[in-house]
């Protein structure tokens, strides 16, 4: 028996081609006779605006200047909608905005010219006159009576409402023995990937053919949108995502910067260039997780949780973003809400704003950092009203494996979770005695030291109900195709894609084992519609639970096709034989071909093969799942802290994570996975965030000197550790692994400066990120 | 095709040990130069204002912030990339990145490598936290820096027991 | 992000170099290490017609000891002064500070003088020449001036400098018997100060008897506060005064009453480790 390769902590091929420099992503690419792109973008949250273009037009090097009326010709617009959120608000788009920005950053005129520099020269000569509307920036501004509308016409700025639960909240709330209750504000922040999104279009006017490469997430999503936008037939565009420089859930989206790259390629018949800079991403990027949510908890004397019940207040900016709607967010949140515990009663008000304001969307974790923040503050908050130790409140509500299938009143299902594996293996892995210990020992010494945990539950790898229930053209199957080469190699294409969080090697193992041969003799490609067939992309944390049952699939079905090859040359029955580190065997591991041999004869001498075989050297699976609308995974995590109470400043001086996310194909990359999760919470807990001038409605974090990301020295050692329950729903195993250390650390992070100010005699903190003002103001010393 | 009113720069000067002269647009930075006058893209423009440090590259042996450097301040200077980078650490680092996972999407990694590489220069066995200090200005969003820490003290300690080939 | 379009000048020696800023007068720009510059230009928020580059200027880096002052060039890096021995022996408040300032590549590029020249309120090294009582020496093509630290910092990004000058060096009186201090609050590692303290305080007989000492990022630009330093010698609670003192900056990650509450608590902490180690 050969070892398995699925398990295994293997680098990844391609990491050697990036440390040694040579990474291909969108920027290094280039087409000859291209031209440079820059927009101009509104300068203010809401205006309506004039533009005189024809000084631009004359400089020296400045090939075109388009606005909106150009680019209509050949974009239609678009109308984010989708029949989960029946009534959305969410007017129809196009690539620049026509006579009105409702945001500041929305792209109102495109230059195109030699250089990005003159680009830019023609962007400033650009003659605007801007008449500046009423705008809302803030979510609870949007629906006070009277509040300018961000849409004039439009008789409310909710773009979408619900409420949403099950049980019987007000029964159990006034027969609670115990009700806590918070308002935590939380800032927007978004997912600066180091690589800014940009795209790179040509036109080839002979056969109608559109190619763009981009830098995203989902390369056959954008070509069916482009395709139609631009009035193409499908099969007529190509989408190219080569090395991708990280996504995040931010390079998912239909942008219009990106579609008027397009638009301007077919305009002009030239190929065009744009590649964001870092003040438009930070700007233009869709942003993430607004939310206000009141909510508060009811629990029995016992100290057994009976119901939530909430508000949230989400800000979704101008639109609903296209084309999955800003406010699956909101609904992600609700689903999060105590989600790892046992309740029976739950009701929860969404309200879904307009702002004038850059839209958010679906960055890491979506609605779940919220919900879980939401939760496990309430619960510290309860057991601390008990008198009672924070963790043992948590065990006695944890929902056991038997119980479950659990479906919870807010419609989140769990199945085969074990939250008191995870509870015990973080007990072995933090050493709690020890750490309290310390924490005392420290607090004697006046140091304010605070312990967070929480419980992280994620619904992962979404299945086709998710967006194809509402109509959505978002593809939640995934295919692989899996080829023999005839030297013995397996080469595959994915549909899932690389954006650097490794899939493609993970695949690599699982069509290893799948097959019969060595992992290193595996090569998966992704990115490119012409090779890779439909699928989702990377979304969700679908590459290993999705992505990976494809590639079982295929694999499985190469080998039965090679097994049938063999078996007809060997005058054996296929099943009789064995394929073994890229040997056909017989069942004793006797070898009888290698599978070089196999595919020589397969594809150069076929003539040698007997009649009637028919079998190729390509398999194609293409795996839909059929049960389990998500996959859940759970996991615990627990940072401590330290606050200078002198100067506000939170330092997190250790954190631990304790993932399941069922079969792990690679512990490197799962781990790597987690932790870079972790570092993004710990930035959105600590750091980040957009924030806008509260008059005038500006944007304030432009920079990364404003936008604060965590840094090396900003985030700890993070020590994990993986409670492995494999998904029994479906061949490999596994559950979503990417999002689950965004979903936790806040929480923890949170409770644990909490802990801290709690234990120093101060008040709590309740918005994210944790100013050093508020912690201070939380300790009474600064008014 | 630059229009004749844009002011140039004559540049003179080596690359990776070669000798290379050309023009650039006056206002050009150094990294934008290299990546598309010489092909060189393995150093990345992740934030042009000097705050990512995906742009690192050697100026005379100094590592600095290729985007706050105008090419034609390279004129008569010796500039590495990443691509032929040379010396022990950085040989030893790139092992290590990759057998620790110290990179995902690998765009900040190139900076990060030579920004580590100056550091084991100096000072062969750095502590944890002296790693963490000298990468405090190389952004990664992907990794949470903890397995990059991990692959600069694993080069180290390699470096140290003299099993690093190319040394 | 692309700088406007500039003429570039790349004088070698000191004489042509202000020859040339002479000539461009206002819309001349010096270019140092260009770490602020750089990003200024990038943003097309500066936007000189002509940049005069220092950098192959001879002569302007020297780090030396002449007569009892330490004499740092104008182009000398933040990694240049912050490793040189005499830097550490005659002024170690300079180390201290600059391991605070931005990150390894910043500083193997910027310099003294463009930071001094420069004056960005949050900056370290302009509190530190305040404190150390450091004279900045110009020229231009009519000769030398030189101008106490204390006067050179005017406001936010003003000095004393005109336009056809050049920064030519600092010079730092010996302190022997002064112990230096200095500290800031930061939100991460290598960011601008919301508060900073450079402080130099002669002690003796386990009390300070003379101090000076210098904010940055409180206030728009660094000065001496000789209310406060006398508050220190005499052995009062100087922290109670600024409040009274400092017109605080104001911004979105930190308000002015922030920046206040901080320089309190930096020169507390000053204080105490003063004390302890007089």
């Amino acid at each position: 028996m050969t070892a398995s390769a699925i398990g295994r902590a293997m680098p990844r091929p391609e990491a050697r081609r990036l440390v040694a420099g040579g990474g291909r992503y969108l920027d290094d690419h280039a087409e000859r006779g291209e031209l440079q792109a820059c927009f101009l973008r509104s300068p203010l949250p809401h205006a309506r605006f004039a533009l005189d273009v024809a000084a631009a037009k004359t400089l020296p090097g400045v090939e075109a200047v388009l606005t909106a009326s150009d680019l209509a010709a050949v974009c239609r617009p678009w109308r984010t909608e989708s029949r989960s959120f029946p009534g959305l608000v969410s007017p129809r788009q196009a690539p620049l905005a026509e006579g009105r920005a409702t945001w500041q950053g929305e792209p109102v005129a495109m230059v195109l010219a030699a250089t990005r520099a003159i680009a830019e020269d023609a962007a400033e000569a650009i003659l605007a006159e801007w008449e500046e509307l009423p705008a809302v920036t803030a979510p609870e501004a949007a629906l006070v009576p009277g509040a300018p509308p961000v849409h004039p016409g439009s008789e409310t700025n909710r773009a979408w409402g619900a409420t949403i639960g099950g049980g019987d909240p007000d029964a159990a709330f006034a027969a609670a023995a115990l009700v806590v209750e918070e308002r935590l504000v939380f800032t927007r922040h978004t997912g600066v990937p180091l690589e800014p999104r940009g795209a790179l279009a040509t036109w080839e006017p002979g056969t109608g053919a559109l190619t763009v490469r981009l830098s995203h997430q989902m390369p056959h999503q954008m070509r069916l949108h482009l395709a139609e936008q631009l009035g193409l037939p499908v099969n007529r565009v190509r989408v190219i995502c080569s090395d991708v420089g990280g996504g995040f859930g931010i390079k998912m989206h239909v942008y219009q910067d990106e579609m008027a790259v397009a638009a301007a390629a077919r305009l002009l018949g030239r190929p065009v260039r744009w590649v964001s800079d870092r003040m438009e991403a930070l700007l233009a990027d869709i942003h993430a997780r607004e939310h206000v949510v009141t909510a508060r908890m009811a629990v029995d004397a016992e100290g057994r949780i009976l119901g939530f019940d909430l508000h949230d207040l989400q800000g979704l900016g101008a639109y609903s973003v296209y084309p999955r709607s800003s406010t699956v967010e909101a609904i992600s949140v609700v689903r999060s809400i105590g989600a790892p515990y046992r309740f029976a009663h739950g009701r929860a008000r969404v309200d879904s704003v307009l702002q004038n304001k850059v839209a958010t969307g679906q960055y890491r974790a979506v609605g779940a950092p919220v919900g879980c923040a939401v939760t496990e503050r309430l619960v510290d908050k309860a057991a601390r009203a008990r008198g009672e130790d924070p963790l043992a409140f948590r065990a006695r509500n944890l929902l056991r494996t038997a119980e479950m299938p659990w479906v919870n009143p807010f419609g989140a299902a769990q199945h085969g979770m074990d939250h008191h594996a995870v509870l015990e293996t973080a007990k072995a892995l933090i050493d709690l005695p020890a750490l309290q210990a310390e924490i005392e020992a420290g607090r004697a010494a006046g140091r304010l030291l605070g312990l967070g945990l929480a419980f992280t539950v994620e619904y992962t790898a979404s299945g086709p109900a998710v967006y194809g229930a509402g109509h959505v053209a978002v593809a939640a199957t995934d295919t692989v195709v899996a080829t023999l080469e005839p030297t013995g190699e397996i080469s595959a294409q994915a549909s899932i894609t690389e954006i650097g969080q490794g899939i493609t090697q993970g695949l690599a193992q699982v069509l290893a084992d799948a097959v019969g041969v060595a992992p290193e003799a595996v090569r998966v490609g992704a990115g490119d519609t012409q090779a890779a067939p439909h699928g989702g992309g990377a979304w969700a944390s679908r590459g290993a639970a999705i992505g990976g049952e494809a590639a079982w699939g295929a694999g499985r079905a190469l080998r039965a096709q090679l097994l049938e090859a063999a078996g007809a040359l060997l005058q054996a029955a296929p099943d009789s034989l064995d394929i073994r580190e890229g040997v056909v065997t017989d069942a004793a591991g006797a070898a009888r071909m290698t599978l070089a041999e196999l595919g020589t004869l397969m594809l150069f001498r076929g003539h040698e093969m007997p009649k009637g075989v028919t079998p190729g050297l390509s398999a194609t699976f293409h795996y839909r799942r059929e049960q389990d609308v998500t996959l859940a995974n759970n996991g615990l995590q627990a940072a401590l802290v330290e606050i200078d109470g002198e100067t506000g400043l939170v330092r997190v001086l250790r954190h631990w994570m304790v993932g399941d996310c069922g079969r792990v194909l690679n512990p490197l990359l799962v781990d790597g996975q987690y932790r870079g999760g972790v570092a993004q919470g710990i930035g959105e807990a600590l750091l980040e965030a957009c924030r806008y001038d509260a008059e005038s409605g500006q944007f304030l974090s432009g920079t990364l000197a404003d936008y604060l990301l965590p840094m090396a020295t900003d985030i700890p050692d993070i020590a994990l550790a993986h409670v492995e329950v494999p998904y029994a729903g479906s061949a490999v195993g596994a559950k979503g692994a990417g999002e689950s250390g965004t979903c936790g650390a806040p929480a923890a992070i949170l409770n644990a400066v909490n802990d801290a100010l709690l234990a120093a005699g101060g008040g709590v903190v309740t918005e994210l990120p944790i100013h050093p003002v508020a912690v201070l103001r939380a300790l009474g010393r600064l008014a | 095709m630059l229009p004749p009113d844009e002011p140039l720069a004559e540049i003179a000067c080596t690359v990776n040990g070669r000798r290379v002269a050309g023009r650039a647009p006056l206002r050009q930075t150094l990294v934008e130069w290299l990546r598309t006058e010489l092909g060189l893209t393995g150093s990345h423009v992740g934030c042009a204002h000097g705050v990512c440090g995906a742009c690192h590259i050697r100026l005379d042996g100094a590592v600095v912030r290729g985007c706050l450097v105008l090419a034609v301040q390279a004129d008569g200077s010796a500039v590495e990339t990443i691509e032929a980078a040379t010396g022990p650490e950085v040989a030893a680092l790139r092992e290590a990145f990759v057998a620790h996972a110290g990179l995902q999407c690998g765009f900040c990694t190139p900076g990060m490598i030579l920004q580590a590489a100056e550091l084991l220069q100096r000072e062969p066995s750095p502590s944890r936290e002296a790693i963490r200090d000298h990468l405090s200005g190389n952004y990664c969003r992907c990794t949470g820096y903890h397995q990059i820490v991990d692959a600069v003290a694993s080069a180290a300690a390699a470096l140290q027991s003299g099993g690093v080939e190319g040394a | 992000m692309t700088p406007a379009r500039f003429a570039y000048a790349r004088p070698t020696t000191l004489e042509e170099a202000l020859g040339i800023l002479a000539r461009g007068g206002e819309e001349a720009a010096p270019l140092a290490g260009g770490q602020s510059l750089m990003p200024m230009m990038a943003m097309r928020v500066a936007r000189p017609a002509l940049l005069v580059d220092l950098n192959r200027v001879a002569g302007l880096d020297a780090i030396a000891l002449e007569g009892g002052v330490l004499r740092i060039g104008a182009m000398a890096r933040h990694a240049a002064v912050l490793a040189h021995p005499l830097v550490a022996a005659e002024a170690p408040l300079l180390p201290r500070a600059l391991e605070e300032v931005a990150h390894p590549a910043i500083r193997n590029r910027g310099t003294l003088g463009g930071s001094l020249a420069l004056a960005d309120p949050a900056a370290e090294l302009p509190a530190c020449m305040v404190a150390l009582d450091a004279t900045i020496v110009l020229a231009s093509a009519g000769g030398e001036r030189r101008v106490p630290a204390a006067d050179f910092f005017q406001g936010l990004y003003a000095t004393a400098r005109r336009s056809d000058e050049l920064l030519l060096r600092v010079e730092i009186p010996r302190a022997a018997g002064w112990t230096p201090w200095f500290a800031e609050v930061a939100r991460r590692r290598g960011d601008y100060a919301l508060a900073g303290l450079a402080v130099m305080a002669r002690c003796t007989a386990g009390r300070i008897v003379e101090a000076r000492l210098g904010f940055c990022g409180v206030e728009a630009a660094p000065r001496r506060l000789p209310a406060v330093e006398a508050a220190l010698v005499a052995g009062e609670d100087a922290a109670s005064r600024l409040p009274a003192l400092l017109e605080p900056l104001g911004s979105a990650e930190a308000p002015a009453g922030y920046r206040l509450h901080l320089a309190q608590v930096l020169l507390r902490r000053a204080t105490e480790a003063l004390h302890a180690a007089a």
